[in-house]
């Protein structure tokens, strides 16, 4: 219990990866970046975790509960909205290339010069 | 770890068995999303995966982060994903 | 190098890499023993200095909130990479409002989604203004509110057409609200600079209960400016792919 959840993040980045090399299509392995993107938060969450505390909100808890990290959670707040945008981004260079080349494969693309 | 009471405390044991199950299963999501080749159904793996995330950051105590995930993973990107297989879809017709 | 090579390359590399993570990981304290002092110490003096009661809307606008400015920023510039990527290229003629998928068989929209569209719409709207306005009582903020925001809006296309969705939000429309949230945030940094205190401090009067909605100062205010930005940027990368679908279409020369 105590390295669990290191070990779903590391799966997590492999299974990722091996979905990213082994890709035969532009938006399968957009999805695939975003299962990688995805590991990192479970990472970040697994590190500020305490055992036994509550989240780190005062509205209706007393006001020095042992509480969990809160730097981590901010962090992984702002990731998850963020990557969304960027895939967005890339989303788009996937539809031109497209329009460019005709094909979606990355192995053919990768043979096409210019 | 003294476990603290409040009005929204459950028994450690619990809360250990509730993080282990959505840990395999958020484990066995991942898979699951990067072994279906189909982009259009991969899209609804994924919006599942976005859910099975949301549930497990809420058994790590994290509402915030549960919240920006369920919106982003599960509503979002399958809109963005959806709109773009639409417009590629209809190049190769 | 064929796909099976490729294949058999990457999971001998990946092992490595994993037995190597998880020797990492593992000198880690473990899990559920979090021992570092900064989170203690920020959990046990938030609510006391800002007046603010959700400790990681606090942290994201207030302690850090010179990172979230940068984060906004990555946001503002993917929203503006999208429309620019996804401009007419030379040789597009916009057509006239056509459905660029006349030769396909259209299946019109079932009434079941377009009444349940319709009916979600409101709340939608209504639910992100609430998350936007309350980032420093309850899990909720700028982010997520902008994120909802932004929903209410695709759910409309879904409920009638894509004209439908362009005739309320036009993309200057779109385009100027998003500059007004991103340079909103940044301005109530300035504004700071102004008064002589540092760049973005807190200097709006704090409110005397905690977790009100009128308390914590410029927080309340940064968490709406970013609620308005996150939609627009998002509204805008819907309404650009929508417009990719329905409106380009190839020059005839």
């Amino acid at each position: 219990m105590q390295i669990l959840p290191f070990i779903v993040v590391v799966w997590i980045l492999a299974v990722g990866l091996y979905g990213i090399v082994t890709s035969r299509h532009l938006v399968h392995l957009i999805v695939c970046l975003i299962v990688v993107q995805s590991s990192t938060y479970v990472l970040l969450l697994g590190v500020g975790y305490k055992t036994g505390a509550v989240a780190p909100y005062f509205f209706d808890v007393p006001n020095h509960t042992p509480a969990v990290d809160p730097v981590v959670q901010a962090l992984a707040l702002t990731d998850v909205v963020v990557e969304a945008a960027v895939s967005a981004l890339l989303l788009a260079f996937a539809i031109q290339a497209h329009k460019r080349f005709g094909t979606l494969d990355p192995h053919e693309l990768a043979q096409l010069k210019g | 770890m003294v476990a603290v009471v409040t009005p929204y405390t459950t028994a450690t044991g619990l809360m250990d068995t509730l993080q282990v199950t959505v840990l395999v299963l958020v484990a066995l999501g991942a898979t699951a999303v990067v072994l279906t080749r189909d982009p259009v159904r991969q899209v609804i793996v994924l919006s599942v995966y976005g859910i099975l995330l949301a549930v497990l950051f809420l058994a790590f105590q994290a509402p915030d982060v549960t919240l920006s995930e369920l919106t982003v993973g599960a509503v979002a990107l399958p809109i963005l994903l959806l709109l773009t297989l639409a417009k590629v879809r209809g190049r190769e017709k | 190098m064929t796909p099976g090579q490729r294949r058999w390359l990457f999971l001998a590399a990946m092992a490595c890499l994993a037995v190597f993570l998880v020797w990492g990981l593992a000198g880690l304290p473990g899990f559920g023993n979090y021992p570092g002092p900064y989170g203690d110490i920020i959990n046990r003096i938030a609510v006391g200095q800002t007046n603010a009661t959700g400790v990681v809307s606090a942290i994201n606008f207030e302690y850090r909130g010179f990172d979230t400015v940068g984060e906004e920023f990555i946001l503002f510039a993917a929203a503006a990479g999208v429309a620019t990527v996804l401009r007419q290229l030379r040789g597009e003629r916009e057509g006239a409002d056509r459905d660029e998928a006349a030769g396909r068989e259209q299946v019109p929209t079932s009434k079941a989604v377009a009444a349940v569209a319709l009916v979600l719409t409101g709340p939608a709207v209504v639910m992100g203004w609430y998350l936007a306005s309350h980032a420093q009582t309850s899990p909720s903020g700028g982010f997520q509110g902008g994120v909802v925001l932004a929903t209410a809006f695709v759910l409309v296309y879904l409920a009638g057409q894509f004209l439908s969705f362009e005739r309320i939000s036009p993309v200057d429309l779109t385009d100027a609200v998003e500059a007004l949230g991103a340079g909103g945030f940044a301005a109530v940094g300035i504004a700071a600079v102004i008064m002589g205190l540092p760049y973005l401090q807190n200097f709006l009067p704090l409110g005397t209960v905690p977790g009100a909605v009128s308390s914590s100062g410029t927080i309340a205010l940064i968490s709406f400016f970013v609620g308005v930005e996150v939609a627009a940027a998002f509204v805008l990368i819907v309404g650009e792919l929508l417009d990719q679908t329905l409106l380009v279409r190839e020059g005839s020369g």
